[in-house]
């Protein structure tokens, strides 16, 4: 048995409507399930960066890459490597702070972990962290003792360190290009 | 030049070369049957019976042909009667455009009469699809679906019209195929997948290894798939068997990729294949799969199949590789440029040893001769002596498909028309139209079973219409026989409910009901004599045969076990 773990793909998409579902959808037939995603637009408008991660083995990541290369909205899929990526997410925590004394307390944490609070009111702070789950978590777990009100994640998005990226051509992209071969 | 949406549509369906179309109207596919009505000494379009019948028709004509097929289709239920159609098409890699029309804009969402989302429902089983909600984007769209068709490895794509779209004008130019590659979205997508233009070619080391793969094996097999006869590839993969001295087994859809006749071919591999093509996989030192994806059906447990050999999958999809068998080695390519470039890369081999090991298992199964009924092989073995050896065969599903299969020996790629992948039964008489209507020179054979006939029989008013005599012979064993065969084999002969016994209708009485004629036979000689009269009579003919309820396809292996471990011989 392969080790099952979480596993981060980069899909460069064609940015119009259907395409996310397109992408998704193949997730469900292949019965997976998304533990996260991010959308948005790259440096052109018209292509869309989607990040998703699954939890799964290799080689069943590997499979789902190829059958996403398939899609024609899809330019290119990178399976990011657990020691080559950074993965950064951002979470917005409201706390109840009904008091001074939490408000300084919560106020020290955040600077600690470098988080922001971005709304303040007499009943409560609004604190943005961005970090990978391990950070976050901590973050969660600190505050969930002053009674956390609501709090949501962006999903992780993540690149590859170093001059590569996704464009990269290489045989493997070009034999999936083949395939798609519209001469 | 300003023209409405409807026109754009078939002015493009007319620079993509269509002649032929395969639909049913409606509601809000009115505009462009409006439209059609104009083109009528351009386009021929067939009306079936039903949706399914179309799509089915548009694909036989796809596989029979080679060219993409048209089928048209209304909103709502008229577009979810061709999703069957459109999944056989997906599964069997076969080049379809469907054409639906929807809801004017301002009718989308509100669950208006016969709005349905066709373009959600048929996104799993289409390699593509598209939504135009306004003509100015119609002759870009249907350019690309075309290309998308036909391109790469082929399948169905979808075309969803807004009616608002068929009724708004917008500016068309004609452009001719090539100049399609140059314009609109294709431009940018041919900049992306097809190498800036440059027609792509397989990779030279990837072949220089497999061609020193060849020169080790001392045992190769070749498996022939549905890519050589997608590819039209039988001269090239006939001249690698040649040249390798190896046997070729072949897939369902594989058929006809290499000649039932060639000396090296050892039949049918997989579930339901012949000893010698499954001892062969069993024993080989090296398998080269050509255009075949190792599904359920031929790979029937993935762990073992062919475990003493090294696999060498070449395949146009690269998503195809290590999908179902892990391989050692893998080509992408057409596999007809793929075979090409081997050919002129391998010297002559010989294996006579192997070749003896494995053709001394047998290819055919022996069925036993009762005289009160017929038997499998005395059908398909009096119809190939009678009918002319060029006629394409469409078959339904079950056991008569394994039958044709394992006895009819296929001459060239797109001889047989049958639902490899999805298994569709009923698929054969609307894919035998769509055959006829393609090649009214060659005659069309339509095999079928008493259950999966009266699945879409209703094409037979088709059928009489068009003037398209095709022969049907029903292998009429009085139940759901492939079911039942499983039950006899494996659960303890409970016939749930595959027991046709005593059902309507007589087909022959069907047949005068359509105003086709038609017979019952139980001995050769009385097919023999209807299969002469069905050639001579000029239109459409059901010879209903009779053959005993517990005929089984022979040889079996179960699903998930060994392909060496036939259930039956």
């Amino acid at each position: 048995m392969e080790e099952i773990k979480i596993h981060t793909l980069a899909v460069l998409v064609d940015n119009y409507s259907g395409v996310l579902s397109q992408v998704t959808r193949l997730f469900s037939r292949k019965g997976f399930n998304i533990e996260s995603l991010a959308v948005g637009t790259t440096d052109s408008p018209d292509t869309s960066r989607i990040t998703i991660e699954i939890k799964t083995d290799d080689s069943h990541a590997k499979l789902l890459c190829n059958q996403l290369r398939k899609l024609f909205p899809v330019h290119s899929v990178k399976h990011l490597v657990e020691d080559n990526e950074i993965r950064r997410e951002l979470v917005l925590i409201k706390v109840k702070a009904e008091t001074s004394e939490v408000r300084n307390e919560i106020f020290q944490m955040t600077n600690i972990f470098r988080a922001s609070i971005i709304d303040v009111s007499l009943g409560s702070l609004t604190i943005a962290v961005i970090g990978n789950e391990k950070k976050n978590n901590a973050m969660q777990n600190l505050l969930a003792d002053f009674g956390i009100l609501e709090l949501v994640r962006t999903g992780m998005v993540a690149l590859e360190r170093g001059t590569q990226t996704i464009n990269e051509e290489t045989k493997e992209k070009g034999e999936f290009d083949y395939g798609k071969n519209v001469l | 030049m300003q023209m409405t949406g409807a026109k754009i549509l078939i002015e493009c369906l007319l620079e993509q070369g269509v002649d032929t179309i395969f639909g049913y109207p409606g509601g809000t596919i009115i505009n462009v049957y409006d439209e059609l009505y104009q083109y009528k000494d351009k386009i021929h379009h067939v009306l079936t019976a039903h949706e399914q019948g179309a799509s089915h028709a548009a694909d036989g004509y796809a596989r029979s042909t080679g060219k993409v097929g048209v089928c048209f289709a209304t909103s709502g239920p008229g577009a979810t009667n061709l999703t069957t159609g459109i999944a056989t098409a997906f599964l069997d890699s076969s080049p379809v455009v469907f054409i639906t029309c929807n809801v004017p804009e301002n009718l989308i969402g509100k669950d208006s009469f016969q709005e349905v989302d066709i373009t959600g429902i048929s996104m799993p089983i289409t390699k593509c699809n598209f939504q135009v909600n306004s003509a100015a984007k119609m002759a870009d769209t249907v350019r690309s679906a075309f290309a998308i068709a036909r391109s790469g490895r082929p399948g169905p794509v979808l075309i969803d019209i807004l009616k608002n779209a068929t009724l708004g004008k917008a500016e068309y130019e004609n452009l001719s195929r090539e100049e399609h590659f140059t314009h609109g979205s294709l431009a940018a997508l041919i900049h992306r997948a097809s190498h800036d233009f440059k027609a792509p070619e397989p990779d030279m080391d990837d072949l220089n290894k497999l061609a020193e793969m060849v020169k080790t094996a001392q045992k190769p097999l070749l498996i022939c798939g549905g890519g050589v006869v997608l590819a039209r590839a039988q001269q090239e993969f006939e001249a690698f068997a040649a040249k390798l001295d190896a046997p070729a087994a072949f897939t369902v859809m594989g058929c006809g990729g290499i000649s039932g006749r060639h000396p090296l071919t050892t039949g049918l591999i997989g579930m339901h294949g012949s000893q010698a093509s499954n001892m062969a996989a069993a024993n080989c030192d090296l398998l080269i799969a050509v255009g075949c994806r190792f599904s359920d059906r031929v790979a029937l447990d993935p762990r073992s199949f062919a475990k003493q050999a090294k696999i060498v999958q070449i395949d146009i999809d690269r998503a195809e590789i290590n999908k179902n068998v892990p391989t050692a080695h893998h080509i992408i390519g057409d596999a007809r440029r793929v075979l090409e470039l081997m050919n002129e890369k391998i010297d002559q081999s010989h294996h006579e040893e192997w070749k003896k090991f494995v053709f001394h298992y047998p290819i055919e199964t022996k069925y036993e001769v009762t005289g009160e009924t017929l038997n499998p092989k005395q059908i398909c073995d009096t119809i190939a002596r009678i009918i002319p050896h060029d006629s394409i065969v469409a078959t339904d599903v079950g056991q008569h498909q394994m039958w044709c299969i394992q006895n009819f020996k296929f001459d060239y790629p797109g001889q047989l028309l049958t639902s490899g992948g999805f298994g569709t039964m009923g698929f054969g008489l609307g894919a035998a139209i769509g055959a006829k209507v393609a090649h009214p020179e060659k005659t069309v054979i339509h095999v079928t079973g008493d259950g999966s006939f009266r699945m879409n029989c209703n094409e037979l008013a088709t059928e009489q219409f068009y003037k398209l005599p095709i022969i049907t012979v029903v292998f009429n064993n009085t139940a759901l026989g492939m079911v039942r065969q499983w039950q006899h084999l494996t659960l303890n002969e409970h016939y749930s409910e595959t027991t046709l016994i005593g059902r309507a209708p007589d087909f022959v009485k069907l047949a005068e009901a359509y105003g086709l004629s038609g017979a019952h036979v139980s001995t050769v000689e009385q097919l023999e004599a209807a299969l002469k009269e069905a050639l001579a009579c000029g239109h459409g003919y059901i010879i209903d045969c009779a053959i005993n309820i517990d005929e089984m396809v022979r040889p079996m292996v179960q699903g998930g076990r060994p392909i060496d471990d036939f259930l039956v011989y």
